[in-house]
């Protein structure tokens, strides 16, 4: 069985079926690319695996089928191990870089609040833990020395990292990526695309939704494609580029 | 009539009355907060200054020495406080919400609280601490229904909010600021877009919310003898929690709500005990808010997307 | 903050201390206690407000809840002051719980009106519940404070000090809370509560514990307050100050600590330096609430709120 495990998913906004019977899987540590054109589902899609919105039908099932995540409200989500990053950026704006990364690791740490009033020993241990990690974790994306700015002074790209490193200092084995690159220059995109490859070095499996082909095509080693609620096509990226129903989902009947 | 049934329907009488001026009044704030999304807790204080600018209205025809008859003078009470409030209603907007238009809600909804203290002070300020008579501009009146008394206050209370209510539904289904207002509430983007201006929008419904609690600041005037600067608080509060019960942002919903309020009220009042009857009105509001803020037809707010 | 806050507690505070050594007039003594108990009923209501996003319009009923608690336990049970104010906070914070479990899954605007709704229905009840409350007129003849034998008298000058110790207490308390995996639990609700939940913070137990904490320091004021009234009123506790306490947190900066209690300093003492303007209090309150969230919305001692949009 799959880490990620997608089985007829279903979900209906009012009048709007966003999503028809969704079912694919994302393996340990493999970096899967979701597309599809506006409107298709994706971020629904995420919504749904994080909790944040009860599905209608099917099962969404993680870790080998060991836990069933469909049911389960977003904190508890995250504590399973699923992560994600948002597609209009929600960061903590007037927390600090490094705040916005500690809080990634509020579900992983124990101390209470009469630790933290009496600053007992294993409070000192843990805020120093989390300290050191979350240093540890601005390195690895690039933005050293920035701990302790404002997040909402930082440069839209740097914000973008910040949310990542949020999202990975919460020991995630699934991070969930939403349009990663969006408004970001070339030499960004290929950074960015760097650092997926290097998160995933460090065992984390990624889902990433993504417009630009340039960015998701070399990533992916499994592109899922979505149209109007519904999972096209799924396979290798250049099976999928070739695929005709692909094609005419993003062109229209041409 | 046996003398039970006479008090069931006396107190129905009584709580349609005054369900009758909540309604008004809710109309005003389930109209902005169809719009705005924001509480205008100063609502409440402009249903208060409707019955000050009635007040006002009778002291200028005496002062005046005008000697109109009855039904004249009424109409001018009403126009005028109808007017004053409008004013009040788009001094407001502009004062205390546009400033804010794109904060946190919480935001806005703190300076509303400020405003609403601004007013009572100011009121107060004006017009002094104790309560001021509403002299008797009517003729004084009754009608006795098998038992049940209906003075002419009441009678003028339904008709006028009847007809009120009428001309509302009628100004927003078929009037162009009407389906202005209607399509900003429903999507002020898609409403900017399509040429309607949404400040011209706001400043409306505001307007009109205004005119309507005056008038039912103006009948609670006329029906208890009185005008007191503190009226307007709980009345508000009441008149919230009616528009709530309704739907918020459902014009026939406040209706609906006003009224129902009113009668329950009543009944609790006649039935139960009257130091109690506000402990059920903010019952009612705190149960609805945590268990169906929808109301009973249903929230008419714009989709957060 | 250059300064930690171990050290800026003592010194900000320090100085206060000292002035019923200069400063004799028991009249000046009063009001500065008076102040006092509202900086500490500030601080409580920033834990909800400032810190966490928790419009509280009913927080004067905790307050009241807090003072009824331990008046009730001393004129029945004969519980001394000091067993009073543990458990004054105590059954605050119990309402706190009672009344935040099912209002804080309701959104902002409608909390503040829940809030409103309950702190009223308190009210009316101290008002009518009289075999417990005593009614419109209250509960007297409530016992002072005895410190090793010493007995707290109508001299004010042991109850400025008994409030300045409380505000010592507190402000270091909520120093630690804030610099705490809970206290950037808090803020990051207040943030975006959405991202926090998919970040692993537990929005609804976190708006608890704020809720709580935010009542139960109301609680303390409130037997404070009742030991030194040695009366306790239901309009004591009404919604103008609630208000009022609402208008000195967003004056002094929401979620700084410090402002809080500027905001209670500069509000609470306004009025006595403008004797004249009583009659005005409100509409001052009323327009600085406007003014502030126009003009100032981080108040006095708040940071300016991040540009948003940086693209």
């Amino acid at each position: 069985m799959a880490l990620l495990e997608v089985r007829s998913v279903s979900k209906r906004f009012g009048g709007v079926q966003a999503l028809k019977q969704v079912t694919f899987s994302v393996e340990r540590g493999q970096i899967v690319g979701l597309i599809g054109p506006n409107g298709a589902g994706k971020t629904s899609f995420f919504n749904c695996v994080t909790g944040l919105v009860p599905i209608d039908e099917g099962q969404i099932l993680f870790d080998d089928g060991s836990e069933t995540l469909n049911g389960l409200p977003a904190h508890r989500v995250l504590e399973k191990g699923v992560a994600r990053t948002f597609q209009n950026l929600r960061i903590f704006r007037n927390m600090t870089v490094l705040e916005n990364v500690a809080v990634g690791f509020h579900a992983r740490t124990r101390s209470g609040l009469w630790d933290a009033f009496a600053r007992t020993p294993f409070f000192r241990e843990e805020e120093k833990h989390i300290r050191q990690k979350s240093l540890e974790f601005l390195k690895f994306i690039g933005l050293e020395g920035l701990d302790g700015e404002v997040a909402g002074n930082l440069s839209y790209g740097s914000q973008k990292r910040v949310e990542i490193a949020r999202a990975l200092a919460s020991d995630p084995k699934l991070l969930l990526l939403d349009e990663p690159v969006a408004g970001m220059n070339p030499s960004e995109k290929e950074e960015l695309s760097s650092l997926v490859r290097r998160i995933r070095e460090r065992g984390v499996a990624v889902l990433l939704i993504e417009h630009d082909m340039r960015v998701v095509m070399p990533l992916s080693e499994k592109v899922v494609v979505m149209d109007e609620g519904m999972m096209i096509a799924e396979g290798p990226p250049q099976k999928i580029k070739n695929d005709a129903r692909v094609v005419r989902a993003y062109l229209g009947e041409a | 009539m046996s003398p039970d049934l006479q008090l069931f329907f006396q107190q129905l009488l009584n709580g349609l009355t005054i369900g009758m001026v909540y309604a008004l009044i809710a109309l005003g704030y389930t109209m902005v907060y169809g719009v705005l999304q924001l509480i205008n807790f100063a609502h409440g204080e402009v249903f208060m200054v409707g019955g000050y600018l009635a007040l006002t209205a009778v002291a200028l025809t005496v002062s005046m020495g005008l000697g109109l008859p009855a039904w004249v003078l009424v109409l001018f009470v009403f126009l005028f406080a109808m007017a004053g409030a409008s004013l009040l209603g788009a001094g407001i907007e502009r004062l205390a919400y546009r400033p804010l238009r794109g904060s946190p809600r919480l935001t806005a909804l703190i300076s509303a609280i400020g405003m609403s203290f601004v007013l009572q002070n100011a009121v107060m300020l004006l017009y002094g601490t104790k309560e001021q008579v509403m002299p008797d501009i009517l003729p004084h009146w009754q009608a006795d229904l098998a038992g049940v008394t209906v003075s002419l206050v009441q009678v003028l209370i339904f008709v006028s909010s009847v007809l009120l209510m009428v001309l509302l539904e009628l100004f927003v289904k078929k009037t162009r600021t009407g389906k202005a207002m209607r399509a900003t509430a429903e999507n002020p983007e898609a409403a900017s877009l399509m040429g309607i201006s949404v400040h011209g929008v706001i400043r409306s419904t505001f307007v009109l919310g205004s005119a309507l609690a005056a008038m039912g600041g103006t009948l609670f005037a006329m029906n208890y003898g009185s005008v007191n600067f503190h009226d307007g608080y709980l009345a508000g509060i009441k008149a919230f929690t009616a528009a709530v019960f309704g739907g918020i942002g459902s014009i026939p919903g406040a209706m609906l709500g006003g009224i129902l309020l009113g009668v329950f009220e009543g009944f609790c009042a006649g039935y139960i005990s009257s130091e109690w009857k506000d402990v059920f009105a903010f019952g009612l509001l705190v149960t609805l808010l945590l268990f169906r803020p929808s109301g009973i037809l249903g929230e008419n707010v714009p989709e957060k997307v | 903050m250059r300064l930690s806050y171990s050290r800026q507690v003592p010194l900000f505070l320090l100085p206060f201390a000292l002035i019923p050594l200069v400063d004799q007039n028991t009249y000046h003594l009063d009001v500065l206690t008076s102040v006092g108990i509202y900086v500490l009923l500030a601080m409580g209501l920033n834990v909800a407000v400032g810190l966490t996003g928790l419009l509280n319009l009913g927080y004067a009923a905790f307050f009241g809840i807090g003072a009824y608690a331990y008046a009730l336990a001393n004129l029945h049970w004969g519980w001394p002051f000091w067993m009073g104010l543990p458990l004054a906070g105590l059954v605050s914070m119990l309402f706190g719980f009672l009344i935040g479990m099912p209002s804080i899954r309701v959104r902002g605007d409608y909390l503040a009106i829940t809030t409103l709704g309950f702190g009223e229905i308190t009210r009316i009840a101290f008002n009518n519940l009289d075999a417990w409350t005593g009614g419109p007129n209250g509960l007297l003849g409530i016992a002072r404070p005895v410190f090793f034998g010493y007995k707290f008298s109508v001299n004010p000058t042991p109850y400025f000090y008994l409030v300045l110790v409380l505000i010592a207490l507190t402000a270091f308390l909520l120093f630690r809370l804030c610099d705490s995996k809970i206290g950037r639990a808090l803020v990051a609700i207040r943030e975006d509560e959405l991202a926090a939940s998919c970040m692993g913070v537990p929005a609804l137990h976190v708006k608890l514990v704020a809720f709580g904490i935010s009542s139960f320091i109301a609680g303390i004021a409130g037997a404070v307050f009742a030991s030194k009234q040695t009366i306790v009123t239901p309009d004591s506790f009404d919604f103008v100050l609630s208000v009022l306490l609402l208008a000195m947190v967003v004056l002094g900066g929401m979620g700084n600590i410090w402002g809080a209690a500027l905001g209670a300093l500069a509000l609470g003492v306004l009025p006595e330096l403008l004797r004249g303007f009583a009659t005005y209090r409100m509409l001052i309150f009323g327009g600085l609430m406007i003014l502030m969230m126009i003009f100032r919305p981080q108040g006095l001692l708040g940071k300016k709120e991040a540009a948003s949009g940086t693209s």
